[in-house]
């Protein structure tokens, strides 16, 4: 890790090469000496790079990936013939309560994380994020939290009231055990996690962009990660009260879901919810950000109306927030409720239309290349459409209340989830690797890859549909032989599953022989993709500063701006530049000193406090006590370090030429 | 202790502020964005706990109610304290901002004073009303008062100790950055905490059940 | 990118018309604070009939903004710390008043 670090002199491409100048601090700083320039696994542990944070966020994301496929892979075994056997009932609701929210706290999330993480500084110029600590302490605070809700499968089973977990039936009279405590708590961990993330990331869209880069020029991934990190900082504080409630009703016998008291059971509907729709857009706009980079790349034109599509994409994270009683239709909210909300509902389809009009158009008389990256990117046109269609059907409350908890619904949300949310990270996957990486991953194993998630997604998801109509209720550890039909489609569903898996292990077997692989033609060029946005403009991977010299941004698109322009003779559209070309300019014009923030050990510290405050919850009070003294010392230690080691720190003295420039990025 | 968490990070390091105004888009400091921010986060916090309040008010099947357990004019006094605290707080903020660190470091601690007896003020408003018979299981009304008062406790507590901890370090020379901004910052919070109880103060004591 | 050791120093130049009209003001906004939440006290003492839950809300929310807008600076500080402070505020007392309604909360008697 670099404290200060002197760019590369020379020119030799791609980049990597070159290893900078390490300067290191000669004393303490803060209260213990801080981490200086670790090698080996402190230096990912006590980093503060925000690209080492975003890949070690994707790794875990990636690995809860794992957890939570195995988990959906139990729940179609015991479902693929009548009366199964694989699970029990109680470890059936785990089963399934557990799924949803590995998927959806600890891989979705995450990984839309890992992804912001490292490529929104990137595409705004920038060289980290705004809060680099703070960064770290999302990332291992998540990892806490993650580690802590799975802990209950250890220490007397995981939690069971599906992952709204409904009050009452989420209270210590129905779930006695402790797994709702540990997910309550592991939750409540995630969510400090995601909301200092939040307001890290926002910080840096506002304030760290490069100079020319007004909002407006921001590339659109950045602008959906803005999106979601508003509706992260204005839900998570919702799903933090609904959390306190359960665990304070659980713990300390508060009385806000004991309806003997007078307790109204839709309270926890509602704060659940008004957290829930929102969260539903956090997880699949940064999907919509990530198609709507791969798709102009890879149609060679511009993105179609790129200011209405981030339009749109505030506008459904607006909307998004007047909705959330439709997923209560059922539940007797009265028929004003119901109709506010429906309407409200119908609504919020058309900026979602807006997007997908806009992606259709971008593609329109493209010269399209068909690349695994832009095929998922396709897959989640067609995938999310399908899902967006069935969701109208929702929409309509009459038609609603037949489908609701039924597989129908278990149908429509694997279909936005899972064609929306995750083909797009898939999407992500191929295109930014050789950024990432530095290596192209197997285009024929992508492609079988693609394929086997198409075909797996819509065998497994597809009859789901049929089986929710004829009237297969969600959360059903059996079902009798009695109807054929629904014996056959949710044989064909787990069939689907085995193609899932399959087309998730060929992207493991692609990663892993890309990294094995001494073939010098897996190594990355540095434009692979004839890109467009400004991330593509460092080295691959990047060095630990980003940009030699902070771009100056004149356009949409610079770095398609800088490698093209129009020739007034012809009227016609002429490449004037390469990748190789602007790197090495930029390289000329490198900064001196560049004065990165400093490793630290805080962030870590603060985290690990956290699980055992949690364990003092649950266990022992006195392990409240012993997290909170981490905890507050954790926080002193981080307060009196400053961000940058100060430069008489430093030996041999810092270059006191006059051109010293702190880039805090 | 999600609040705590991030309130002690948004004040009282100084990630990159370095005075912070100079080198970021809009010229504005990134830790008071985040502090903004984090404030606005925190009103659908206390929203939810407020509402839930409101939901269930006179829904109580057993135990006192709100007019049997309040004392109007003693929360009155430790309301008018709590908010006599602000004025404080912000002439630290103003002498901060003047240099005149010694006289920001007095009224900062005259704002922890204050604000340690708003809480000891509370802590003693608890035990009357435990004493009539409300307690935290008792009914609805116990549970959903004692989470939204104790949760703007647990605030001003947040907010004392981070006062005291500013002007400790102050008297050491420790604070990382612009000295003015983090006391600036521990201000904005210890407001955000003194309109809550606006709020609380009005929607729960002072509308008859 | 210009350098930052200058900034340190010559920082918070929007923080410098404060200095012009001396602490007097907020003392001012002080005994305003005072008063109104006297006459908030008063008016639970009094029956004013259906005037008085109204009048309550509009008096709870002048402390509010003027705590906000002269105590927290907002009056005087850069317009995206209004945009990012209200929209919250807005949004959870649209989203929490759509809730209560949901219960019928407001059409209790």
């Amino acid at each position: 890790m670099a404290i200060i670090e002197q760019p590369r002199t020379d020119v030799a491409l791609p980049a990597g090469a070159g290893a900078p100048a390490y300067v290191t601090p000669k004393q303490a700083a803060g209260m213990f000496a801080r981490p200086v320039a670790p090698k080996g696994w402190r230096d990912w542990v006590f980093t503060v790079d925000h690209k080492k944070i975003g890949i070690m966020y994707g790794v875990v994301a990636f690995v809860f990936f794992l957890i939570g496929g195995i988990e959906a892979g139990l729940i179609r075994l015991q479902l693929a013939a009548p009366n199964g056997k694989v699970l029990s009932a109680d470890q059936y609701n785990q089963m399934f309560t557990m799924h949803a929210t590995t998927m959806v706290f600890l891989f979705v999330m995450p990984m839309a994380a890992a992804f912001a993480n490292y490529f929104v500084p990137l595409q705004i110029g920038a060289r980290d994020v705004a809060f680099p600590r703070m960064n770290a302490f999302s990332l291992w605070t998540f990892v806490a939290g993650a580690i802590f809700v799975n802990l209950s499968w250890f220490l007397g089973g995981g939690a069971d009231g599906g992952w709204f977990m409904y009050a009452p039936n989420s209270t210590k009279m129905f779930s006695p055990g402790h797994g709702v405590d540990f997910w309550a708590f592991g939750l409540q961990i995630t969510g400090i996690a995601s909301l200092v993330g939040a307001i890290n990331l926002i910080v840096t869209c506002i304030n760290m962009r490069a100079p020319g880069m007004s909002l407006f020029k921001m590339p659109i991934f950045t602008w959906m990660v803005m999106v979601v990190q508003f509706l992260l900082v204005f839900a998570m504080p919702v799903i933090t009260v609904a959390l306190f409630l359960l665990s304070f009703s659980r713990g300390f016998g508060g009385a806000f879901f004991d309806v003997k008291q007078g307790a109204d059971p839709l309270l926890w509907q509602h704060l659940f919810w008004i957290f829930g729709h929102p969260e539903v857009y956090i997880l699949v706009l940064p999907s919509f950000g990530i198609v709507s980079e791969v798709l102009p790349v890879f149609s060679r034109k511009p993105l179609f109306g790129y200011k209405f599509v981030a339009i749109s994409g505030a506008a459904i994270g607006f909307v998004g927030w007047g909705v959330w009683a439709h997923h209560m239709f059922a539940s007797g909210l009265g028929p004003i409720s119901v109709l506010v909300f429906s309407m409200a509902t119908m609504m919020i389809a058309v900026p979602t239309g807006v997007k997908i009009i806009n992606w259709t158009l971008t593609m329109w008389g493209g010269k399209l290349k068909f690349t695994t990256a832009m095929l998922f990117a396709i897959g989640l046109i067609i995938e999310f459409t399908i899902g967006g269609l069935s969701g109208v059907t929702h929409a309509v409350a009459p038609s609603d209340t037949q489908q609701t908890d039924t597989y129908y619904i278990v149908a429509h949300f694997h279909y936005v989830l899972f064609g929306g949310a995750i083909f797009g990270l898939f999407s992500g996957f191929y295109y930014w690797w050789p950024k990432v990486f530095g290596r192209l991953l197997n285009e024929a194993w992508g492609k079988a890859n693609f394929w086997l998630m198409v075909i797996g997604m819509n065998l497994t998801f597809g009859p789901m549909h049929i089986i929710g109509l004829q009237g297969q209720p969600r959360r059903m550890y059996q079902y009798d032989e009695s109807n054929v039909h629904t014996r056959f489609w949710n044989a064909i569903s787990t069939i689907g599953v085995f193609f899932l898996t399959i087309g998730i292990l060929c992207f493991i077997v692609n990663v892993v022989i890309t990294h094995r692989s001494k073939n010098p033609k897996v190594k990355a060029p540095l434009d692979p993709w004839d890109a467009r946005s400004l991330e593509w403009m460092t080295s691959s991977p990047p060095a630990a500063h980003n940009f030699d010299a902070i771009p100056t941004v004149h356009e949409l698109d610079e770095f398609f701006h800088r490698k093209y322009a129009v020739d007034h003779d012809t009227d016609e559209i002429k490449q004037i530049a390469t990748a190789e070309d602007i790197m090495a300019e930029q390289m000329a014009h490198a900064e001196k000193d560049i004065h990165l923030p400093s490793p630290s050990y805080w962030p870590l510290v603060v985290s690990i406090a956290l699980p055992i405050i949690g364990f003092g919850v649950i266990y022992s009070h006195i392990f409240i006590a012993v997290g909170a003294a981490v905890a507050i010392m954790g926080i002193f230690g981080w307060s009196m370090e400053p961000s940058v080691a100060p430069k008489d720190d430093f030996e041999p003295p810092a270059p006191t030429d006059g051109n010293i420039k702190e880039l805090t990025a | 202790m999600s609040t705590a968490a991030v309130a002690e990070h948004g004040t009282s390091h100084d990630d990159h502020g370095h005075g912070g105004h100079g080198h970021t888009s809009t010229g504005l400091s990134n830790n008071k964005l985040a502090m903004w921010l984090f404030l606005g986060s925190e009103c659908l916090l206390f929203g939810g706990l407020i509402s839930t309040y409101m939901l269930y008010r006179g829904r109580h099947v057993k135990g006192p109610g709100p007019d049997q357990v309040f004392s109007i004019p003693y929360t009155s006094v430790s309301s008018f304290v709590l908010l006599m605290s602000s004025l404080t707080m912000v002439l630290a903020v103003a002498e901060a901002q003047k240099k005149n660190i010694d006289k920001a470091k007095l009224w900062m601690t005259v704002t922890a004073v204050l604000g340690a007896t708003f809480v000891g003020g509370q802590i003693f408003e608890f035990t009357e009303f435990y004493r009539k018979g409300l307690g935290y299981t008792t009914s609805l009304f116990g549970s959903s008062f004692y989470t939204l008062t104790g949760f703007h406790g647990v605030h001003v507590t947040v907010g004392i100790i981070m006062l005291m901890a500013v002007v400790g370090m102050l008297r050491v020379d420790k604070v990382p950055g612009d000295k003015a901004e983090v006391i600036e910052l521990v201000g904005l919070y210890w407001h955000f905490v003194d309109v809550v109880w606006i709020l609380i103060f009005t929607l729960v004591y002072l509308i008859p059940a | 990118m210009s350098t930052t050791v200058e900034h340190a120093t010559t920082g918070h130049d929007s923080h410098d018309e404060h200095a012009g009209h001396g602490n007097s003001h907020y003392y001012l906004v002080a005994l305003a604070l005072a008063i109104l939440t006297g006459l908030e006290v008063l008016l639970s003492y009094v029956d004013i009939g259906k005037a008085f839950l109204p009048l309550l809300m509009i008096l709870m929310m002048i402390k509010f903004v003027m705590v906000v807008l002269e105590f927290m600076h907002l009056r005087k500080d850069a317009k995206l710390f209004h945009y990012l402070f209200w929209s919250g505020f807005l949004l959870a007392i649209a989203v929490y008043i759509g809730f209560l309604a949901t219960f019928k909360f407001f059409l209790q008697p």
